[in-house]
């Protein structure tokens, strides 16, 4: 009798215990390869790390030494130009396209998927591709001039002025169909009735557009935004497969930085330092963002 | 979705719907520029290219490119061509997102049904683990698989897509599974249904539709990750972005652009293929990672 009572008990317990206990090999795993190592490579931050993990505490001194570095300089001014030019014309195109395949477009189905393509593509294929038709002895200039425009030149690759400018080029071919698609999505699910009493109003469709549809894509905005500004700061395979780099530092992201200070420069104390800023730049743009999602579900 | 166009109420002229197309149609030239380059240019012998033919049909067509990217060219230090790659990547994907799949469909199903104190937490560190910086976690990640004795190779890759894939594949059941009936599952535990009785017999049989988003998505960045395949593998154990890149950045001997673009396509086939074959579960799934609704 007892003992069925106590059994019982240990099948309410089970039962109440098991969805953790599913869950938690996940927690697990979660706290540690992700917070634990977070705070590892903070803690690594704040030593003098060289090739190995080392474990003597120097205070801020990476920190120090990593902006006074002009490669760090570099990828920071860089991750800057690139990552405000990549959000603005990726909104802006994508924004356009988005109302222009809006109205009704026969075989709509068929461009959207055109445009939406590079998605699927790794960065190292779309680095490749772009990289040889950029190349000034191959690519675009050498396609114009043999084409008879003999003066034609285009070396942004090569040109350590411009060369950031020809990963936003490729970055935007690759990512822009996608914030066609979150646009559109967002166009969809404006309610029509607002529209068509504006427009008995007498307001044009320009009007219409500017006054009405565009301030109601702001939560489209703020998703593309927050998308968009953490895959700039996260941005390394693009650079490696397009310019690695180069010329020179001229693209040096801090992704770059980062892996090559810290596996083939052994300094690894700074590449912890540059990865740490790289977490709390990114945390700042996905924390309230996570946080304000969460709570709007409750 | 195309039921609710705004254009029932925007109309448009004649004139302006011949500029709306072809603006449209401009810019799906841009988009399959490249892809266009990238055939053509694999399909013609060097020679050709160098003479500033890049943009032009060959005039001598040849799956040379394509078989020497295939087998025979110069990755590294051997002349393997980029065939054991592939088969490291099919390796290292299959398990990768079998797993993490697996782990995110029960995941998604405790934290919708059989919610507890604090899971919301609990699901905001998981999401927020999707968009770290990985150069947080290499320097710990390359000491901790060198302990368990997975260092430099694909096993040892499965190990960290897993790990990073989960939070993924968490949100995706979760967020689905919290638009399917609660009623259900309570009237199965009445009835004396256990967890992985409900679990099987109710939610898996309509978890279709989710499971092939994030099967799709994992594959497609898994198979696309290039960070992880550069930091933690070695030569014989390269996933096919990594060699790509060898192979296009190898700075011996003549640039034979014409087999950098066969790699580069054979590298982007599986998952261009996913999506053309199963688009709409793509775009779901992009949108689903961006605006968790």
């Amino acid at each position: 009798m007892s003992s069925n009572v106590t059994s019982r008990r240990a099948d309410d317990w089970l039962r109440d215990a098991l969805p953790k206990i599913v869950l938690s090999p996940s927690l697990a795993i979660v706290l540690v390869f992700v917070y634990g190592f977070i705070l590892f490579t903070f803690y690594l931050s704040f030593t003098d790390s060289r090739i190995l993990p080392s474990y003597g505490l120097v205070g801020w001194e990476n920190y120090w030494k990593l902006f006074s570095l002009r490669a760090w300089g570099i990828a920071i001014d860089n991750v800057l130009i690139f990552g405000s030019l990549y959000i603005i014309i990726c909104c802006a195109l994508g924004l356009a396209l988005a109302i222009l395949l809006d109205q009704k477009i026969r075989a709509e189905g068929f461009i959207r998927t055109v445009y939406l393509y590079p998605m699927a593509l790794s960065f190292i294929v779309t680095g490749t591709a772009w990289k040889w038709f950029l190349d000034p002895g191959i690519g675009l200039q050498a396609v114009v001039q043999s084409w008879g425009w003999e003066s034609f030149t285009f070396e942004w690759i090569k040109d350590r002025e411009m060369a950031i400018y020809t990963i936003v080029i490729a970055a935007v071919w690759q990512t822009s169909g996608f914030v066609m698609a979150m646009f559109l999505a967002g166009l969809r699910g404006i309610d029509n009735e607002v529209l068509k009493a504006a427009q008995i109003d007498g307001a044009s469709n320009w009007a219409l557009y500017r006054r009405i549809v565009i301030p109601q894509l702001r939560p489209a905005f703020m998703s593309a935004f927050v998308v968009l500004a953490h895959m700039a700061i996260k941005s390394y395979d693009l650079v490696i497969a397009l310019t690695g780099g180069g010329p020179g530092t001229a693209t040096e992201l801090p992704a770059t930085f980062m892996y090559s200070y810290t596996f083939t420069r052994n300094q690894m104390g700074i590449g912890a330092a540059s990865a740490t800023i790289m977490l709390m730049s990114i945390a700042a743009i996905m924390v309230p963002y996570i946080w304000s999602e969460l709570r709007e579900k409750k | 979705m195309a039921s609710n166009a705004s254009s029932q109420v925007v109309r448009t002229g004649a004139g302006s719907r011949f500029v709306i197309y072809t603006l449209l149609a401009i810019f799906c030239l841009y988009y399959l520029l490249p892809l266009y380059v990238m055939v053509v240019n694999s399909l013609k012998p060097l020679s050709e290219i160098q003479a500033g033919g890049m943009m032009s049909l060959p005039s001598e067509w040849t799956i040379a490119p394509w078989a020497s990217a295939w087998s025979t060219a110069q990755i590294g230090v051997a002349a393997t061509g980029l065939k054991p790659y592939f088969l490291n990547s099919i390796l290292m994907v299959v398990p990768a997102v079998a797993i993490s799949t697996v782990l995110g469909a029960l995941n998604g199903y405790v934290l919708t049904k059989w919610r507890f104190r604090g899971d919301t937490i609990v699901f905001g560190l998981l999401l927020f683990g999707c968009f770290i910086p990985f150069q947080m976690v290499l320097i710990p990640m390359a000491r901790m698989l060198g302990l368990m004795g997975l260092a430099g190779t694909v096993p040892g890759l499965v190990f960290v897509h897993l790990v990073y894939g989960i939070g993924f594949s968490t949100l995706y059941f979760r967020n689905y599974y919290q638009q399917f009936p609660t009623e259900l599952v309570r009237a199965a535990m009445i009835d004396g249904a256990g967890f992985f009785t409900i679990f099987r017999r109710i939610m898996l049989p309509s978890s279709g539709p989710i499971a092939v988003v994030c099967i799709i998505w994992q594959f497609t960045n898994i198979w696309n990750d290039f960070l992880f395949g550069a930091s933690f593998s070695d030569f014989d154990s390269q996933p096919m972005t990594v060699a790509l890149n060898n192979l296009v950045q190898s700075s011996t001997g003549v640039k034979e652009y014409n087999v950098h673009f066969a790699g580069a396509i054979m590298a982007a086939l599986p998952t261009l293929l996913v999506y053309v074959v199963a688009g709409r579960y793509f775009v779901r799934g992009l949108m689903a990672g961006s605006v968790k609704g």
